[in-house]
This record gives structure tokens, sequence and C-alpha cells, in this order.
């Protein structure tokens, strides 16, 4: 089967991206910027979760750390608060690097740890670093947090002033217009890195351990290193998802980063389907975009309640409508959303014979779920806490 | 030194009714191999269902209604949801037990709305008085019913030909239903004991220091996560083990905050999980964990 279907739609969806803010209100802007920071994360947690087979309830902490560490560095220093006041394009890689690092200290528990215990063991990470940001007040300001530096590039600034004035086609281009497009780069790249890894030769390593530690040792994979190694990318990841989470919102608190955040985060790769690139990036923008579009449209909607009014309000609706969706998915929906587009594909004849006959093909490793794993559900098999 | 010892009976008394919800986790885990992140949402269902019945048939009835509606959600999880899942392994089974957990209490929240439903327990905020220390009744009576129900639980698994089959289920499943044990049974029941460990301690949890019900409870059975984790995956001693560990330094932690703070404050709140991050660096099965050998 030829690439050239895959690529023109690629190609569409990248120009209808680049032209949306000409059209779009304000709304939807701050939905599209929501909506791009979480794909960075998902993207980073389907490579850890789908790829790897390691299960992360963390990754809110590790966007907490990148967002406040890019909001300490590219901020100057105050007698109440510290900042570095470097450039944000330093600060955007200090804090990638540094929610890296703090993956890699972790590392030890994570490579020592299979799936769903390091799961639980990175569940403990959300408490303590929402302990550090309420107690490190000179750092993270505490329990009201602080204010997001804009973000500028060689003297032009993504806000609404420094040019103050910028029209591209008769519309002006404010600082939510030209945000966009700085968030468009960094998803663009990380979806890039994120295919690529996937299947580069780490990528299928990492799939290999997922599948069978005990095969991938003896194909001569470093197992520790590689459960580490999966970690500290989907962290960096992660870390990409606050910084760009601390511009969008330009102000944090630790309440920005909740464990739900961790949940939303699994639930987009989920409906996505677990392993796959652009499901997580479908997934993330069902699940951002849902409570938002909701809120916003309550009044329209029936059965819907302005919020505090007593009646079923919008976010009550879109917890129960993605609380419903995981279910379905799970339950129905083998490989999520791209497993389930994938088998109509090879169904209505579009697919090649590969994806005709239903076999996941090499450069996509299957989520952890293909029929071979199915004795995985018992603890006995599945009960390798260490090695 | 009173002081000192009412932190520690206080401690290892709430410690007991974080037990029975770890015992909880371990029995559905060692039982269909699931990690119930739904289980704090059940013992909020348990409390509710007791608050909302008994004004109508009283506090003990009510008591079995939550107790029979918790083990009821846990069966039909199990049977509806867990054995249908399209691809079975412990990572999807987790990941849906969240989505459970949103469904769950997403609703409990609504129909509780701003409300604090008071659960009508008969010893309310009495205290008992004993050599100088002054303790809740509730707590009290929860460290009492706690330990008759993990003795019975010893004698569940130790005695009866139900309890051999699970132990023997949860240790080595296709072996075990070659032998004859039906898993789905073994499966089912240790859904259903959980239930009945989360509802019983539901309504300790809300009873006392609580006034009443509302959705935070689920937050506070969150805690219970690192009791089990500390004390090992597959072990109901080592959940109690992990329990009572849990209580007790969450209570001194508590305790002595005005000793301790160069930790920060609010440090007793996450004191669990410190302690459950340095234990899974030491010893990775947990404290009473059995270390399995990887299988090919």
């Amino acid at each position: 089967m030829s690439d050239l279907p895959r690529r023109i739609g690629g190609l569409v969806l990248l120009l209808v991206a680049l032209a949306l803010p000409l059209v779009l209100e304000d709304f939807w802007l701050q939905l599209g910027l929501f909506v791009m920071a979480a794909m960075v994360g998902a993207i980073g947690l389907t490579l850890l979760v789908g790829v790897a087979g390691q299960l992360s309830l963390g990754h809110a902490a590790f966007a907490a750390i990148g967002a406040y560490v890019f909001v300490w560095a590219t901020s100057e220093s105050t007698p109440t608060l510290a900042g570095a006041g470097l450039p944000a394009v330093v600060g955007l890689v200090v804090a990638v690097g540094v929610t890296a690092l703090v993956g890699f200290a972790f590392s030890p528990v994570a490579s020592r740890l299979r799936g769903i215990y390091l799961g639980l063991a990175t569940l403990g990470l959300v408490f303590v670093v929402r302990h550090l940001l309420l107690n490190l007040e000179p750092w993270t300001g505490g329990f009201t947090g602080r204010s997001v530096e804009p973000f500028t590039l060689g003297g032009f600034s993504f806000s609404n002033r420094d040019p103050d004035y910028l029209a591209v086609a008769g519309v002006e281009f404010e600082g939510l217009h030209r945000l966009w497009y700085l968030f468009l780069v960094l998803t663009l790249l990380a979806c890039w890195l994120g295919v690529n890894l996937r299947s580069s030769r780490t990528g299928r390593a990492w799939a290999n351990v997922r599948d069978s530690e005990t095969a991938a040792a003896a194909m001569g994979i470093a197992v520790a290193r590689h459960k580490a190694s999966a970690f500290v990318v989907s962290s960096g990841y992660a870390g990409l998802a606050g910084a760009l989470l601390a511009l969008a919102y330009g102000r944090l608190a630790p309440d920005v980063f909740t464990l739900t955040v961790s949940v939303e985060f699994l639930v987009m790769i989920v409906i996505g389907g677990l392993g796959s690139v652009g499901g997580a990036m479908v997934g993330a923008l069902f699940v951002t975009a849902l409570p938002l579009v909701l809120t916003q449209y309550s009044d329209a909607i029936p059965f819907l309640a302005a919020p505090g009014s007593g009646g079923l309000d919008p976010a009550t609706a879109s917890r129960l409508l993605y609380g419903l969706a995981i279910i379905a998915v799970l339950v129905f929906l083998r490989g999520g959303l791209t497993g389930a587009f994938r088998r109509l594909r090879g169904r209505f004849g579009g697919g090649g014979p590969v994806a005709a006959s239903g076999a996941p093909d090499d450069t996509r490793p299957a989520p952890p779920t293909d029929p071979g794993h199915q004795a995985g559900m018992h603890p006995a098999i599945s009960k390798e806490t260490a090695r | 030194m009173s002081y000192f010892l009412t932190q520690v009976l206080n401690g290892l008394s709430f410690g007991l009714v974080l037990s029975l919800i770890a015992a909880g986790f371990a029995i559905v885990f060692t039982s269909t191999g699931v990690l119930n992140f739904a289980h704090g949402s059940v013992v909020l269902l348990g409390a509710y269902l007791v608050a909302v019945t008994q004004p109508t048939i009283g506090f003990w009835p009510a008591v079995l209604v939550g107790i029979a509606g918790a083990a009821g959600v846990g069966v039909l999880i199990n049977a509806l949801l867990v054995r249908n899942l399209a691809d079975p392994n412990p990572g999807t089974a987790a990941i849906l037990m969240l989505g459970v957990d949103i469904l769950l209490l997403t609703e409990l929240t609504r129909r509780i709305g701003n409300r604090v439903l008071p659960l009508g327990a008969p010893w309310g905020a009495d205290t008992v008085r004993f050599a100088g220390i002054a303790l809740p009744t509730g707590r009290v009576l929860a460290a009492v019913l706690a330990i008759v129900v993990f003795a019975g639980l010893w004698f569940l698994f130790a005695r009866t030909r139900m309890g051999v089959g699970m132990r023997a289920a949860a240790a080595d499943g296709p072996t075990a239903s070659l032998m004859g044990i039906q898993l789905a049974r073994t499966g089912a029941t240790g859904w259903a004991l959980a239930g009945v460990l989360a509802a019983l301690a539901g309504v300790f949890l809300t009873s006392f220091p609580a006034p009443g019900i509302a959705p935070t409870v689920a937050l506070s059975a969150f805690l219970a996560i690192p009791a089990w984790v500390l004390g090992g995956f597959d072990s109901v001693p080592g959940a109690v083990l992990g329990g009572l560990l849990v209580g007790l330094v969450t209570a001194l932690t508590v305790g002595y905050e005005s000793h301790l703070t160069f930790l920060g404050s609010g440090f007793g709140d996450v004191v669990p999980y410190v302690l459950m991050i340095i234990v899974l660096l030491v010893r990775p099965q947990g404290l009473l964990g059995s270390k399995e050998a990887v299988r090919v």
C-alpha cells in the first residue's frame, strides 16, 4: 500500500491547522493551545504505556515540574520569587532537560518495576510534587502560584505587544494567534520524534521488553536500561507539555496539576488506541475539548444546566461521557479508535494485504494486547514485580 | 507520654480502617489480577447507601444494605466489564477501573452535591477513656471490628474449601482451573469480599471524625493504596501491616508536625506516599509480598 493517501491527509490537516487562526475566535484558539499541549504529553505517555508497556500515573507530576522549571528559568528574579532570566527557548530546553533528569532520578524504581506496579509508584510522585509545589514558595509561589512571562524569540514576543500590531491577511495576530504557531511547531516536532522513535531501534526494543522481558533479554536487549530510557523520554515529553500548559494558562498554581491530569492523559491514549501516536493526538483532542466545548455551549444543549444550578452541569456531563468512553473502548473497541479505523480500512479494501489480514504491520507494534497475551490477565504470570 | 500514646492508638485504629480497604485491593488483585482503582468509589458507595437508607430502616439494617450494595457492585463490575475486556491484561484492566472510578465517583458526587449526609451512627462523637487516654468510640469499634474481620478472613483462607480454592487460583490460575476450581467463582467471591470490606471501612471513615459523607472520602480511601503497596501486592497480611504502618506514621507526623516544620506544612498528607516510594526502592515486592521468578 502506498503511503500517498496518508501523506495527502497529513498535508491537508497541516494546512488546515495553519489556516485556522485566520478564522477562529479567541475561545477556540485558547482551546487549541490546551489541546496541543495535551497532545505533546499524550504522545510521550503512549510511548511509555503503549509501546514500552509501563503504566504511569505520575505524568501530572512531570508536567508540573516542566511547567514550574520553565517559568523559573524564563522569569527575572524578584525579591519574593526566584528566577533565572534565561531566554525563552533556553528555558524550554532547561524545562525538558530537568524533567527528563527527574525521570532519570526515578529510573531506579522505573527499571525495576513492571507495568502496573510502576503505575502505583508514580502515583506517589503526584502527591509528593504537589507537596513540594505548595511548600517551596521562593520558587513556586506556593498555593497562589506565579505568573508566566510571555514567550519571546529574538525580540519577537508571542503576546499582545512587541510588535504591538501584526496582521496577516487582514486578521490581527494577537498573543493567542502567535502562540498557536509556536505550539503547532512544537507539537509537530513532538509527533515526528514520537513516530520515528517508535519505529527506531530503541522503540522496537521497548516493544520487545513490553511483550516479554525474558525474550528481550535473550535477544541481547538491556531490559532495565530500556525501561528506564522509555521512562526518561516520556517524562521529557511531559515536561514540554507542562511548559506549553504554562504558556497557555499564563499563570501556574499547584491545583493545575492534580491526579486528575494524570488520569486524563491515560484516558487520551486509551481512547485513541495504546501505542499509536496519531491516536494519542485524537484522544487529546477529545478529552481536552469536550468539557470546554460543553461548558461553552451548555445553554444550547438539552439536558445540560448551567454550572451551580443543580442540574447536570457540563463538567459532570463530560466526566460521565469520558468515563463511559474508556469503558466502551476497552470492552468493545480493540486497539482504540486507531485500531477500529485500521480494521475498517482493512474490511473495505482500502488497506493492503497486511491490514486486511488483521495482523499489525511491523512498523506499528501492536498494542500490548494481541491474542498471545491474554494469559497476562492472570496474576500468577503478571506477578513479576522484581527481577 | 499520654500524648504520644494517644497519637499511637489513634494512628493504629485509623490504620486498621485503612487495612480493611487495603485488604480489599489485595484480595481483588490476587483473585482476578485487577488493580482496582475504583475501590475508593466503592468505599464511598457503601457509605452513601448506608446514609440514604438509614433514616427509613435504621442504622444497622442500613449497614447491611451498604455491604450488600458494595459487594454487588463489585461482583457486577467483575462480571460485566473485567471479564469482557477486549484485551484482558493487567494494564488495560487498571485503566478500565479508572474509567469505572470516574463514572461512579462523578455520579455519587452529583447525587451528594454540596450536602453532607449524616451517617446516623449510634456512637456519634462519643469517646472512650482508658488509663488517661481518650479515644473516639467509633475508632475503637472500628479497630475491634477490623480485628474480628481479619480473623474471619484468616479462617476463610486457611480453613475453608472456598478460601483454599481462592489461594490456589491466585497461585496458579490455569493449574487450579484444571484441578476443578472455578475461576469465575473465586473471582466473584474475591470482588464480593472486597466490596464488604470497602463498605465497612466506608462506614467508619465517614462516621468519625467526618460529620458525614462527602465525596472527599474516596480520596482518603486512596491512602490505602500506599498501605497495600507497602505490604506487598499479593498479601492480605501485608495489606494489614501496611495499613497499620501508614496509619501510625501519618498520625505521628501530624501529631508532631510542629517539630517537623523543615519538611513543610501538610507533610502528613504525603508521608504515606514517600514511605511507599522508599519501600519500593529497597524492596520492590513490598514488605510481605512474594518475589516471583520471571516466567517464560
